[in-house]
């Protein structure tokens, strides 16, 4: 392959690298009002009154609005597939508030300063009432989150607003009870992680104008362009075709922006006022009241023979979804699904879970979404199994792990892998961290140990049978091609990667592939770029779209040869006869000739949507020096070793990977979200929430063992979730192997091995 | 109040409002690769360089840069490509919403510094935040292009 499984530069660097104006805060022009949120400083409360006379009288005060203001149907803000599986329980500003940071009054100003001197001036009146904070009382509880009459749940997923709850089920095969109780032997155990923050460097953000033909124009930094013009039409009670919306370039996302985060508060403020205007979430804002991953008690079960083989596994998980239920119904999902399947050839399975609402800021979407914190769960639990055989625990992954050809265990659908290098990435894995040399553990003689730690991950690609990518590929007159989708590139290279699959299809160089995303107005459909969908469901889209135009080039060339058009072909700079290569036409003739008295359009519009999901693998190890005295842990070494089938950029792929890594490094040892008992949400800053420097991790060596996905395009699954999986379950092994304790609790933070070790523990520390 | 900066070169006088941060004053003044990436000074995106020295422009008043130079990446456009270019032969850049601010510190560092170790550049560079590339990226593009520089090999796993 000459441009696919090429280590390219992006399209796009040199503009990032010198620092070029293309963000949207850099591209929002004068005269915008500014929009500002007074926010609720109570957990649960109702709005009794609420006074804003004293705050309209600041000079360049547009317009301040209040509940009352506000459309009164419900909708969600999860960027996902109509019907959305997260419940309809949101609206733009509502009466009860439900947690501190929920919005109570919008405020539009000609300048930030009169906006913020005007939040100032409203006087809100509360009925302050009890909140429900604890997620394991909420089911049930008297406390209702969501009280109203008016919420509702699309589809069956075991929604019930007066019980709290926004999602429950479950699945699986055998009586698991009984296989366990005939195991020889087993291990259960209760882990617990956080609502982590995606921390993306730049904050939610969106400007709205009214266009030409009276339309709303939303610019946003979006995954999901075709969702948000959905969820603005339900929020504003407006056509969708009165809505457009377009992205700008995303200073990362990592799921963050799969939610409507910031979208609904500018967009009604520019509707109603016909104003340009722009929110812009503080770092603060961002911390407290956006979309971050769902807090997970996860209860495993696991049961093996003497030999080793694992023969059941019960995953049951309680899932907060904070005060909305945006992504709540799905997240649970991937808990059970991607932990318990990485194992095979077991005679039980069983997964059940609630998924409840509280009074604390909703979650959304965050790599990885529920994966991480069920394999967080089972994979610890699988090293306790080990630990407690007596076994090497590499040696129980080589006897379980799901292999090629696995009809995968607890897939609905009963869907086979048709790629799987797991085997290879664990094999490996192991050679470079020096597994059998190092396992488990060496007592440097300093009050420091080092030791090391493993587990395994998947994820998906893309939602099977739901997602849609699609692809417009034309030719330009001067024979180079416009490449137009609505995916949404984050940062990840996807507007290179999609390019890199298009000139490989085309014969040509990545440089003659101009790309264009995201507009709802102009772009082909997507979903939006999520679930680890973008390589390979718009991948493939590409792929087709590409084939086809290969087809209509022939043809209007063989117009102009005045030949079949079977009996000619196109090698990317012309179509010719192989039998008489003198009957040629260039590229750009063809265009050139498209353009004047022609009929055939040289341009193609291709949808791609994919029965099943094939899920990348990867398995990673660390090694770690713990100081038994102060408990900190420094990660000397990672080695991550994935399969994400054909890398369609070797580098991109990679730095996917290290940036992965990094995110759940954080995740597992200081990424910390604590609640005062009144409900407010303590670690509301980059200083008080310490996402990892450069002197927080190791070094990260990362490998590829590639599978070929022959669904995929050019054999490539997904890269961007399955990244951050696998880290937590790695670190907490290695952790355990220095200090005898197993932290069933995220973060294991330096304090609590340090007052584990000075207190003498050994075995399982919960909370 | 009354102030004087030279920006990038060109000389800035102007009356400004006392408690305009430096950030503030720069972005309006058509420096839009210094970003605000939090309130706290902990992420390093609003790095310029100050009389010489990196400083974060969000936790300095406009008014203490007056008399005084200050650069950012508008004005250094050559070194950035040069060396933004390393980067971006890692695919490093990611996102690049944090890229100016840490690349306007490596361009810092080395002139205080020519030829620094991995070390040197990791605690140089540690108040520089980015979410995206888990940073072994920006360290093998740092170190491809001071190889380079020094006319030495690149390391194995560089620019390919």
């Amino acid at each position: 392959m000459k441009v696919v499984n090429q280590p390219l530069r992006k399209k796009d660097a040199m503009a990032l690298v010198t620092g070029k104006p293309v963000f949207l805060e850099d591209q929002i022009p004068a005269g915008t009002l500014a929009v500002k949120l007074l926010r609720s400083p109570h957990a649960n409360a109702l709005v009794e009154k609420i006074h804003t006379e004293k705050a309209k009288l600041v000079p360049g005060v547009e317009a301040i609005y209040t509940w009352e203001d506000v459309p009164k149907q419900r909708f969600t803000m999860a960027g996902q597939t109509y019907p959305e599986p997260s419940p309809y329980d949101r609206l733009i500003l509502d009466r009860h508030v439900r947690y501190v940071g929920d919005p109570v009054a919008i405020v539009a100003a000609e300048t930030a300063e009169a906006a913020e001197k005007a939040l100032k001036l409203i006087r809100v009146e509360y009925q302050v009432l009890p909140a429900l904070l604890d997620f394991r009382q909420a089911k049930d509880n008297e406390l209702l989150v969501h009280p109203e009459e008016d919420w509702k749940a699309l589809c069956p997923v075991g929604a019930d607003n007066k019980r709290n709850l926004c999602a429950s089920g479950g699945s699986g095969k055998g009586d698991v009870d009984q296989v366990l109780a005939g195991c020889d032997v087993t291990v259960e155990g209760t882990y617990h992680t956080l609502a982590a923050q995606q921390a993306m460097m730049e904050t939610f953000r969106t400007y709205c104008s009214i266009d030409t033909y009276g339309r709303l124009n939303v610019v946003s930094s979006t995954q999901i362009v075709f969702h948000v013009r959905r969820i603005l039409s339900n929020a504003l009670g407006i056509p969708k075709t009165r809505i457009r919306v377009t992205k700008a370039r995303i200073g990362g996302g990592f799921g963050a922006k799969q939610s409507v985060v910031a979208e609904v508060f500018p967009a009604f403020v520019t509707w109603m006022t016909k104003k340009p205007s722009c929110l812009i979430f503080t770092r603060k804002e961002s911390q407290t009241a956006s979309s971050p991953r769902h807090e997970m008690e996860v209860k495993v079960r696991i049961g093996a023979g003497a030999d080793g083989r694992i023969r059941a596994i019960d995953v049951r998980t309680l899932s907060n979804t904070g005060a909305y239920g945006e992504h709540g119904p799905t997240t649970v999902g991937l808990s059970g699904t991607k932990s318990i399947s990485l194992y095979r050839n077991l005679e039980a399975h069983r997964f059940t879970y609630d998924v409840v609402y509280t009074n604390v800021m909703s979650a959304g979407a965050y790599r990885g979404y529920g994966a991480t914190q069920g394999i967080f769960a089972v994979e610890t639990a699988v090293n306790e199994l080990a630990a407690k055989l007596h076994m090497d625990p590499a040696r129980l992954r080589e006897i379980n792990m799901v292999r090629q050809g696995d009809v995968m265990t607890s897939y609905d659908s009963a869907q086979r892998t048709d790629s799987c290098a797991l085997d290879r990435c664990f094999a490996r894995v192991k050679e470079m961290i020096g597994w059998e040399e190092k396992y488990p553990a060496r007592d440097m003689g300093n009050g420091k140990i080092r030791s090391v730690g493993l587990a395994m991950g998947m994820q998906g690609s893309g939602i099977s049978g739901v997602d849609v990518g699609s692809a417009t590929l034309k030719l330009n007159d001067d024979g180079g091609y416009m490449l137009s989708i609505g995916s949404a590139d984050m940062g990840t290279g996807c507007d290179t990667i999609l390019a890199q699959i298009a000139a490989e299809v085309l014969d040509c160089s990545l440089d003659q592939i101009s790309v264009s995303a995201a507009d709802t107005d102009t772009s082909p459909y997507d979903s939006g770029s999520y679930a680890s969908s973008t390589t390979y469901v718009t991948g493939k889209a590409v792929e087709k779209a590409g084939r086809k135009l290969r087809e209509l080039i022939l043809e209007v060339g063989a117009g102009a040869l005045e030949l079949p058009a079977g009996e000619l072909e196109f090698d990317g700079r012309r179509v010719y006869a192989p039998a008489d290569e003198s009957r040629e036409i260039s590229l750009e003739d063809i265009a050139v000739r498209s353009m004047c008295g022609n009929n055939q359009a040289l341009e193609i519009t291709v949808s791609n949507s994919s029965e099943i999901s094939p899920p990348p693998f990867m398995a990673g190890a660390v090694e770690i020096e713990l100081d038994r005295e102060t408990g900190e842990v420094k990660v000397l070494d990672y080695a991550a070793v994935v399969d994400c089938g054909t890398p369609i950029n070797p580098h991109l792929a990679r730095v996917q990977v290290e940036g992965g890594l990094v995110q759940a490094i954080g995740m597992t040892l200081f990424e910390n979200i604590q609640y005062s008992p009144e409900g407010r949400l303590r670690n509301n800053s980059l200083m008080q929430y310490k996402i990892p420097t450069r002197l927080d991790m190791g070094k990260l060596r990362v490998e590829f063992q590639s599978s070929y996905e022959p669904t995929g395009p050019f054999g490539a699954k997904s890269i961007g979730e399955i990244v951050i999986n696998t880290p937590a379950p790695a670190l907490v092994h290695a952790i355990a192997n220095a200090t005898g304790c197993w932290f069933h609790s995220l973060p294991v933070t330096s304090e609590k091995i340090a007052m584990a070790v000075l207190e003498g523990k050994t075995g399982v520390i919960g909370d | 109040m009354k102030i004087q900066i030279q920006l990038n070169g060109k000389k800035i006088q102007e009356e400004t409002a006392p408690g305009t941060l430096l950030l503030d004053f720069v972005r309006k003044h058509g420096c839009a690769s210094v970003k605000r990436g939090c309130e706290t000074s902990n992420c390093g995106l609003c790095t310029v360089i100050l009389n010489g020295k990196p400083v974060l422009s969000c936790s300095v008043l406009a008014a203490r840069a007056d008399g005084g130079t200050v650069e950012t990446l508008e004005g250094l456009q050559e070194e950035a490509a040069e060396l933004g270019a390393f980067i971006a032969d890692q695919g490093a850049e990611q996102c690049g919403f944090c890229n100016p601010g840490y690349l306007l510190n490596a361009i810092a560092l080395f002139r205080e510094n020519p030829d620094p170790t991995d070390q040197e550049i990791l605690e140089y560079l540690a108040g520089n935040l980015c979410r995206c590339s888990g940073y072994e990226g920006q360290l093998r593009g740092l170190r491809n292009f001071l190889e380079q520089k020094h006319g030495r090999a690149a390391e194995e796993g560089g620019a390919g």
